[in-house]
């Protein structure tokens, strides 16, 4: 199931919303489908981005495949372990998976699914 | 249409089928573009045919002594290079389009791979790439996408075949792309470092440079990694027998022509491309990468690794377009270094250097002849300053056998007097002296 704090897009990002801070990563449904993941392209800190850029790439066996930011911001963080252990995104993609930090400019979501939307979505793909 | 093989009865039929008559099928394309004649000469029979072409090819000049070079050499190769080559197994310059079936192919290149990496002393190479020129600017863009900067440093010293092709790739892209002028004959160092900043990607320069020199460039390599730049050498394979390789002066990604090891001087080719990298670069690196690994059962097998970074899979955003390699070439580069060993390439090198040393005594000592350069070392190629026009008294040397070297000023301004001569372990003492004579004669 997904963590129902989360928000939620159609490419099956998923985002944590602190105050003016979101962290950002893959779902479980994302995860599954890239398989065993070998590698992660993060982005460079103070990158500006916009809803939809490329954030990240996520490399596995099978295909590298970009990750579009949920939200407008500013890098602040990226998870640092994920360039030793990439598989954390496939053992724990919610929590010690996620990509990176960003510091939002705007809090608007109305792009954005809730946990039960994005389950709602999962079952018509 | 007349080399589209349908008969004019197929095409009624098929344009009937469509319900379209010929003009209107290319109503679309403007009068201008519908070319009528392409004004070429009549058919002839095979046997005409083979006499026009044996009286083009009698205008070469193919008994000629080479000293010619600039980036193509003219060294020994063993007839054991083109009996194992020419095996049914290998004779095909493509890597099939499931590779995991060819594993004597995946093997083959990644010796290749191996070959290269101990060659440059790199940790990563390819599985190679069109040519020298090709694999510099391939360098020159991964540079780009590793620093995720705009500006490249190239020196006039690097040949420039290459930088022809280099302008000619990057003439529509925004790219920042800045010469220095060589100062004598040796890369700028001066004009490098003043010009290297926070926007750069990268320093090319090549080792030994166009113009015979050898250098050593680990001091260039920590100025631009001190502003987080790469550097990019180009080298001469052979001559790795016995310099400093990139790998020890610090260089980033190693690129260069292979035609040295073992391939024929064709005009046009097929050459080879190689390139080599650091490890953590290894997934900017364009081009095919050959892995070893273990099968289910424990066996090592060979596959195509990292392919997930390729435009098959991963379209407009793949790592570079290249999708193809030039097996052959690699193989037969790979067949000629097993074959000549360590101690053989280093002896190779050895007496190319010997002889190039011995040759530019002999030269000079014509009168009114002068090395061009006065730096401290060169490989097996410097320049000769001559009392005339070089590309005058070349044209009078091949009457006399001899491809004397390239006249510099093709390339260089100022150079009109300049012969850049190359000389390779298959040059005899002989072929030195009767050089010097021929040269004293027409000069």
């Amino acid at each position: 199931m997904a963590p129902s704090n989360l928000f939620y897009t159609k490419d099956h990002e998923w985002a944590e919303i602190n105050g003016d801070t979101a962290i950002i990563g893959i779902t479980d449904y994302a995860q599954h489908s890239l398989g065993e993941i070998t590698f992660v392209e993060l982005p460079a800190a103070q990158k500006k981005l916009n809803v939809h850029d490329a954030l990240a790439v996520v490399e596995s066996s099978k295909a590298a495949s970009d990750v579009y930011s949920p939200l407008a911001g500013e890098v602040v963080e990226v998870n640092e372990e994920l360039s030793s252990q990439p598989e954390l995104i496939n053992q724990d993609c919610y929590k010690a998976g996620w990509l990176c930090k960003l510091k939002i400019s705007s809090p608007d979501t109305k792009h954005l699914m809730n946990a039960a939307q994005y389950e709602e979505y999962l079952k018509t793909i | 249409m007349s080399f589209i093989a349908n008969t004019p009865e197929q095409q009624k039929q098929m344009l009937s089928e469509i319900g379209l008559s010929m003009d209107g099928l290319f109503a679309d394309v403007p009068k201008e573009f519908l070319q009528k004649d392409f004004n070429l000469p009549s058919a002839m029979s095979e046997f005409d045919v083979r006499n026009r072409l044996a009286e083009l090819a009698g205008k070469n000049h193919i008994d000629l002594t080479c000293f010619l070079g600039g980036g193509f050499y003219d060294h020994f190769i063993p007839a054991a290079v083109y009996a194992i080559i020419g095996r049914s197994e290998f004779y095909t310059a493509y890597t099939p389009y499931q590779p995991e079936l060819s594993q004597g192919t995946l093997q083959a290149i990644f010796e290749y791979q191996s070959m290269i990496c101990r060659l440059t002393d790199m940790e990563a190479s390819n599985a190679s790439l069109y040519d020298g020129g090709t694999a510099l600017y391939e360098a020159m863009m991964m540079a780009l996408r590793i620093t995720n900067r705009n500006k490249i440093l190239i020196d006039d010293s690097v040949n420039p075949i290459y930088r022809v092709m280099i302008h000619s790739y990057t003439k529509n892209l925004s790219i920042d792309l800045e010469e220095t002028k060589n100062d004598q004959g040796l890369a700028n160092r001066k004009a490098l470092l003043e010009k290297l900043d926070e926007n750069t990607a990268a320093i090319i320069v090549q080792n030994p440079n166009f113009f015979g020199c050898v250098d050593d460039f680990a001091d260039l390599a920590d100025a631009a990694h001190k502003k987080g730049a790469l550097l990019i050498v180009s080298c001469y394979p052979i001559s790795l027998g016995i310099l400093k390789t990139p790998g020890a002066m610090g260089a980033d990604i190693v690129t260069g022509e292979g035609q040295s090891l073992g391939l024929a001087m064709s005009f046009g080719g097929p050459y080879l491309g190689f390139m080599a990298t650091k490890k953590e670069y290894v997934r900017k690196m364009p081009g095919r990468i050959v892995g070893r690994t273990k099968d289910n059962q424990g066996r090592t097998g060979f596959v195509l690794t990292l392919q997930a970074r390729e435009q098959h899979i991963r379209r407009d955003k793949a790592t570079s377009n290249i999708c193809s390699n030039e097996a052959l070439c690699a193989l037969t580069a790979l067949v000629y270094s097993s074959l000549l060993g360590k101690e053989g390439l280093k002896q190779t090198a050895q007496l190319c250097a010997d002889k190039a040393s011995y040759a530019l005594q002999r030269l000079t000592a014509v009168k009114n002849v002068r090395t061009r350069f006065q730096a401290k070392w060169f490989f097996n190629e410097f320049v000769v300053e001559l009392p005339a026009n070089a590309a005058e008294v070349a044209g009078k040397l091949i009457e006399k056998g001899f491809a004397a070297g390239f006249p510099l000023s093709r390339y260089y301004e100022g150079m009109e007097n300049s012969l850049l001569i190359a000389v390779t372990e298959k040059r005899t003492k002989q072929q030195i002296g009767m050089l010097a004579e021929a040269l004293e004669a027409v000069l």
